[in-house]
């Protein structure tokens, strides 16, 4: 399979920070321009084309691919792609379901890769002979692959020692 | 006037034939209507009359593959907790008349009473699967049928180091269709829940490893 493979969640950030400069913008910006406001208002939307204040369209056709071996990193300390579905895998106070593969108990049996040393460190650099509080929500920094298009164009290099 | 000159026991032979055949055709209208209140019972229509049933685990369930999937082939609450055979279906039956009795007590009434009972009822239900080599799953899923080409990579894998070790389902697929209760996972403070040992069950040693369903089928 040679489909590319992008970061959906750098995209996302990219699309929040940049629907926010433009809601600080108009804040900021207000008094100067509001003349010119009440004849024409600007209307903000975001990348997806949807309302700022509404959530992102659901359903746009874009598929979760299948399971596949550990993707290429392009930069230092990014935190790896999901290689695999994680469709029905939930992470609840009760249960993290990531961590049945990927604790270390469980990664030699699963096959899955250990959760590196660095998640087991608070914010305050404490070390913890287990998962830091921090890191308990996988999802925030991993993320799986989808085939959607990339909303924008960028011109990012891996870093030279990850090509 | 001389309706009676056959005599009691004539009049009783005569009876004998009809009264047989009565009782048979009785026989045969209770057996159905047995079996169509079995079968009334074992919808999940049924299941979900309850609330204890349809605010919780109904809930869970319905967001699920077995629930709703691109084949629409659903699996629904008896598929997954009434035997199929009747023996074990009967038994189970007479197991559930429990419910009725802790529905009328209030054991499980409101989310919080559920969830501090969850663990006790989850681990019936992860003992009886295991007892009976997960058979309610293997009525849908032969695991002979699976296409390891077709399946993901990480399924293939475990699968047939999994199967071959003698697995079995529900040792591997806890949790695939509602909500999972406390597990230990050595996270933060230790936790009242299923211990490691309950949730992975250590692999049989070869000799008795091979599963009973498997035998039964030769
Ligand atoms: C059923 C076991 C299982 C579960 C559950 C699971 N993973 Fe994985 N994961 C694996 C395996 C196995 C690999 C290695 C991929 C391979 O070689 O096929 C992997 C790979 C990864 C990688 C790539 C590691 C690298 O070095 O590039 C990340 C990141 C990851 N998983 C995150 C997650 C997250 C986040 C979750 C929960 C949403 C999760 N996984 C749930 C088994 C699992
Ligand atoms: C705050 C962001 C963050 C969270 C939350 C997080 N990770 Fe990571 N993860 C990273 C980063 C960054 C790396 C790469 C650098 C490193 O190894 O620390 C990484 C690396 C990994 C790796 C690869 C380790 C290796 O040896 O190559 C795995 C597997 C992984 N994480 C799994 C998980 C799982 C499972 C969870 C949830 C319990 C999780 N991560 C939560 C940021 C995060
Ligand atoms: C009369 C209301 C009622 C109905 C109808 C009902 N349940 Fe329940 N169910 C309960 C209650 C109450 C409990 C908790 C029993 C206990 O506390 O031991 C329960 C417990 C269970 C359990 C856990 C069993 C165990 O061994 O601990 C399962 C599984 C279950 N129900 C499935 C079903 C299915 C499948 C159906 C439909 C065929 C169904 N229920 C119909 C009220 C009901
Ligand atoms: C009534 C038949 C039926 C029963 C009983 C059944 N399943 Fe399924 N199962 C299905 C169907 C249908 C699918 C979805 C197939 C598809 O993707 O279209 C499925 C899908 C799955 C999947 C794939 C999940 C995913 O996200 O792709 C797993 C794992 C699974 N079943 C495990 C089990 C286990 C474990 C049991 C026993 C507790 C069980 N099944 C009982 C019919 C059944
Ligand atoms: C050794 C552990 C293990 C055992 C035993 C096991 N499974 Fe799985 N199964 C997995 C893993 C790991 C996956 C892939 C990750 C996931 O979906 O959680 C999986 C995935 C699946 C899938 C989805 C396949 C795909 O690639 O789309 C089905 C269906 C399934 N299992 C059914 C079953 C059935 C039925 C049984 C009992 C005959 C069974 N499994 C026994 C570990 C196991
Ligand atoms: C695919 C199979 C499957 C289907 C369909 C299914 N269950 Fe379950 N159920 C399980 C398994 C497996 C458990 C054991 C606990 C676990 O692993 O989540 C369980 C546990 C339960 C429990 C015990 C409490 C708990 O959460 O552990 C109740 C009650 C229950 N199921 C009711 C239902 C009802 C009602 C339905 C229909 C809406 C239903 N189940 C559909 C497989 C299934």
């Amino acid at each position: 399979m040679n489909k590319p493979t992008f970061n959906s969640a750098r995209l996302r950030a990219t699309a929040l920070a940049m629907t926010l400069s433009m809601a600080l913008a108009q804040t900021f910006l207000a008094p100067a321009t509001a003349v010119a406001a009440t004849e024409a208002p600007v209307k903000l939307q975001s990348l997806r084309g949807a309302d700022i204040q509404a959530s992102d369209p659901e359903g746009d056709g874009t598929r979760y691919g299948r399971d596949q071996p550990p993707l290429p990193r392009d930069f230092v300390q990014q935190p790896p792609l999901i290689p695999h579905t994680i469709k029905g895998y939930n992470i609840t106070k009760n249960f993290n379901k990531c961590l049945d593969c990927h604790a270390w108990a469980r990664a030699k049996e699963t096959g899955a890769t250990k959760i590196s040393v660095t998640h087991f460190k608070t914010r305050e650099g404490e070390e913890l002979s287990s998962v830091s509080p921090r890191r308990y929500f996988c999802n925030q920094c991993h993320v799986p692959q989808s085939d959607a298009k990339p909303l924008v164009g960028n011109t990012f290099k891996p870093g030279t020692g990850m090509r | 006037m001389n309706t009676n000159n056959k005599g009691f026991l004539g009049r009783l032979r005569a009876l004998g034939w009809g009264f047989a055949a009565m009782l048979f055709i009785a026989g045969i209208l209770f057996w159905g209507a047995f079996n169509t209140a079995m079968e009334w019972t074992n919808r999940e229509a049924f299941c979900i009359s309850c609330h204890e049933m349809k605010d919780n685990v109904y809930q869970e369930y319905r967001t699920t593959v077995h629930a709703s999937n691109r084949s629409g082939v659903r699996a629904t609450c008896p598929d997954c907790h009434v035997p199929k055979e009747w023996v074990p279906k009967i038994i189970r039956k007479i197991q559930a008349s429990n419910e009725v009795l802790h529905k009328i007590l209030g054991t499980i009434d409101t989310p919080e009473k559920f969830n501090a009972k969850r663990l006790e009822l989850a681990k019936h239900e992860w003992e009886r699967m295991k007892k009976t080599d997960s058979r309610e799953c293997r009525n849908c899923h032969n695991f002979d049928s699976f296409d390891y080409a077709e399946q993901g990579r990480r399924s293939s894998k475990m699968h047939q180091t999994g199967l071959n070790e003698g697995k079995t389902c529900i040792d591997c697929h806890k949790g695939i269709a509602h909500q999972l209760p406390e597990v230990e996972q050595a996270i933060g403070a230790p936790k009242e829940g299923a211990t490691p040992e309950e949730f992975h069950p250590p692999t049989p040693k070869p000799e008795e490893a091979k599963p009973e369903a498997d035998k039964a089928k030769g």
